[in-house]
């Protein structure tokens, strides 16, 4: 593909009608036969096989939930480890929003779009998960509000919060289909969409946790805490930060060519600030985590089995890694910023599972695992979702800077001019 | 930003507060007019009466006759059965116990439910309503008793639990299980009539039974309430899940909900307000 071809689709379908300039933006860009593709093609196949019989014959034909583990790897990986990995949003739009840091204005967009697409993929896998998905709308139109229930709040944020999402990387889709005024409408839309998206977050981020809170009896002591929402708040500002992190190293790898010199020049320093904030959210976490411990007067069981798991985690992969961060911040080394970073994803998918799964019920004789094919269909899931993230980085300005007329637009913004001014330029784009 | 910005904002967040307000989590608190059952495990004789009567009030598939093996090993109800019997080897020798859904007086299972259709009607029995459940199984998961039951294996799944025979009570008649039963094990009643006889059999029998009685405070009261010869914990009871009802684990984090959704974006807006006038940008 070259890339001077993909900058100016807006330009280019001026007198074509969008319909004919959709259905040649649909065919693939680039060669069909990757290493990626040639993995993830039987992957999302064989997932699509496995949800037929997993719709026709029910739940147990693929998993191994049970009646002692109802939640299992879909709702404890999918769906509440993949939320916290899709916390970069809001993060990331708080820094450059809310607080006006512009050095993270290059990261916004891919940031966004990330946390977009992780909410459709990782909370829709939920819809995979549920018994009964077609009654899923009786929550949302209203003939039933079961308004006591956390899980209510999750459900209509993970909602609200897709469309503020949506609303805010909307000007990347205004500038692909060329539509100028469309764009400026969304764009003043931003810091309002911005404002939800945060607060939808910190409660849904904190909700998720809030979800185990009833399974007091059944989590483990040194996991379940009634700190457990703020817990995963807070450790899902590192989270989704070291997933930007992370997914920053592999674009600038795949989508090379789409980046520009300054924002490869800027992306290391990018990448240093986000360790700063990564390991004060992670001493902060880790200053709950031991006051917790503490009030809760756990020391008892941290000569166990189940301790020595606990210490593993704090220790190996929240402590660590935060000690991490803070030296490469002072040395500049982003190698091992990233480093750092795969480790806190690690802790962070140990932790919500451990609370999901591993330390919930950790009495029972008979545990749950997950079968291969609950594996292959989170696999699916996630490789659909690369799939949907390449197509829409290779067609809009995501990585790559915006066509010339928005920075054309910014540079000159209309001084003092008359309301007649406005809408007589208005009429002529 | 400027007013009409500010004012789309604080729409979005009006709308969204509407959805997540109102938190009525016990407004049901201690009813003393809901029905519930007293288990005298003193009395009963393991003979399972109750466990048949339920399989055909319910049109379940009629239970293994095999007393011996099933009482090998501690059964839980199940998708096919409601109720199940156990015999327990405690400090007094054999003693029976029945277990089904507790039918709580303020039930985690409902108040997880975010369809409604896990329900605690007026009178005190906890139903489920098929027409509403979307099948995603947090109501098993809050459940201390571990109670509710899912069809693994349809691709039209139910949530199967006991309903204290809910439509037989509408008709007057008495739970299945109770009027089966041939030793009086089980006796039906409002709360606080059961809660009377058990005090007086423990005050006019003292030596028979253990002064205390499962269900009248834990999780904050239950429905079905046992009396017993031995300490609960012998008879498959699980006696560290406090006295505070369930809803009461989840009320402060949704207390904070309208709070934060009003508070929040009124600062985040405050913040983004100061840091842009600073720098004198007025760029989206």
């Amino acid at each position: 593909m070259t890339t001077g071809k993909l900058l100016m689709p807006a330009a280019a379908h001026g007198r074509e009608s969008i319909l004919r300039f959709l259905l040649r933006e649909l065919k693939p860009k680039g060669s069909i036969i990757t290493v990626f593709n040639m993995i993830s093609i039987p992957i999302i196949l064989l997932g699509a096989v496995l949800l037929f019989i997993r719709f026709t014959r029910g739940l147990g034909s693929v998993t191994n939930l049970s009646q002692d583990y109802p939640w299992g790897l879909w709702i404890g990986f999918d769906v509440i480890t993949g939320v916290a990995f899709a916390g970069g949003a809001y993060v990331i739009t708080f820094m450059v929003y809310v607080l006006g840091l512009k050095k993270y204005r290059p990261i916004v967009r891919v940031t966004v779009l990330n946390g977009f697409l992780a909410y459709v993929f990782y909370a829709g896998a939920l819809l995979l998960d549920l018994g009964r998905p077609w009654n899923v709308v009786n929550p949302i139109i209203g003939n039933s509000f079961g308004v006591s229930s956390v899980l209510f709040l999750v459900a209509w944020h993970f909602l609200l919060y897709m469309i503020a999402e949506f609303i805010e990387f909307s000007p990347a889709v205004a500038e692909w289909l060329g539509l100028k005024r469309l764009r400026r409408a969304l764009a003043g839309l931003t810091l309002g969409a911005v404002v939800v998206g945060i607060t939808l977050s910190t409660l849904h981020q904190s909700g998720l946790g809030a979800l185990f809170l009833m399974a007091k009896a059944k989590i483990h002591p040194l996991w379940y805490s009634e700190f457990i929402p703020i817990l995963f708040f807070v450790s899902s500002i590192a989270a989704g930060l070291s997933m930007v992190i992370f997914e920053g190293t592999i674009s600038h790898r795949v989508f090379r060519t789409q980046i520009d010199e300054d924002h490869h020049r800027s992306h290391d320093d990018i990448v240093r600030g986000l360790a700063k904030v990564c390991a004060y959210a992670m001493l902060i976490y880790l200053f709950l985590k031991e006051l917790e411990f503490v009030h809760g007067q756990e020391w008892q069981y941290l000569r166990t089995p189940m301790g020595y798991w606990y210490l593993t985690e704090i220790i190996g992969f929240v402590l660590i890694p935060c000690l991490l961060f803070m030296h490469s911040v002072r040395t500049g080394s982003i190698g091992l910023i990233r480093f750092a970073a795969i480790l806190t994803l690690v802790g962070i998918v140990l932790n919500r599972l451990n609370v999901s799964i591993i330390a919930f019920k950790w009495y029972e004789i008979v545990r749950y695992y997950p079968t291969w094919m609950e594996i292959e269909i989170t696999l699916a899931v996630i490789a659909s979702e690369i799939w949907v993230f390449r197509w829409i980085v290779n067609r809009m300005p995501v990585l790559r800077k915006s066509p010339s007329w928005v920075t054309d637009e910014r540079k000159s913004p209309t001084p003092a001019t008359t309301k007649e001014e406005i809408k007589w330029k208005a009429s002529t784009m | 930003m400027n007013r009409r910005s500010a004012l789309k904002t604080f729409g979005l967040i009006g709308a969204s507060a509407v959805f997540a307000e109102p938190l009525r989590a016990k407004d049901k608190k201690g009813d003393p007019e809901f029905v519930g059952v007293l288990v005298d495990t003193t009395r009963c004789a393991g003979c399972r009466s109750c466990e048949y009567a339920c399989a055909e009030a319910n049109g379940l598939p009629e239970p293994d006759d095999d007393d011996e093996a099933m009482f090998a090993s501690e059964r839980q109800p199940s998708v096919t059965q409601w109720s199940v019997v156990n015999r327990y080897e405690t400090d007094v020798g054999e003693v029976f116990a029945k277990k089904q859904c507790m039918h709580c007086c303020q039930p985690a299972c409902a108040t997880a439910c975010l369809t409604r259709a896990m329900l605690k009607t007026t009178q005190g029995p906890v139903v489920w309503r098929e027409s509403k459940c979307m099948g995603c199984r947090f109501c098993m998961l809050s459940c201390p008793f571990d109670i509710p039951k899912f069809e693994y294996d349809s691709p039209v799944p139910k949530i199967q639990k006991c309903r204290l025979c809910w439509e037989r009570l509408q008709e007057g008649e008495q739970p299945a299980c109770v009027e089966e039963c041939p030793e009086e094990a089980l006796l039906f009643g409002t709360r606080k009539e059961l809660l009377d006889i058990a005090k007086s059999r423990i005050y006019g029998e003292p030596d028979k039974y253990v002064h205390n009685i499962y269900g009248e405070h834990e999780v904050g009261g239950t429905g079905w309430l046992y009396l017993s010869p031995v300490p609960f914990e012998q008879l498959g009871l699980r006696t560290d899940l406090g006295t505070d009802p369930y809803p009461e684990l989840t009320k402060e984090f949704l207390y904070a909900v309208p709070i934060i959704l009003t508070l929040w974006p009124a600062f985040l807006l405050g913040v983004s307000n100061a840091t842009k006038r600073e720098k004198g940008d007025s760029e989206e």
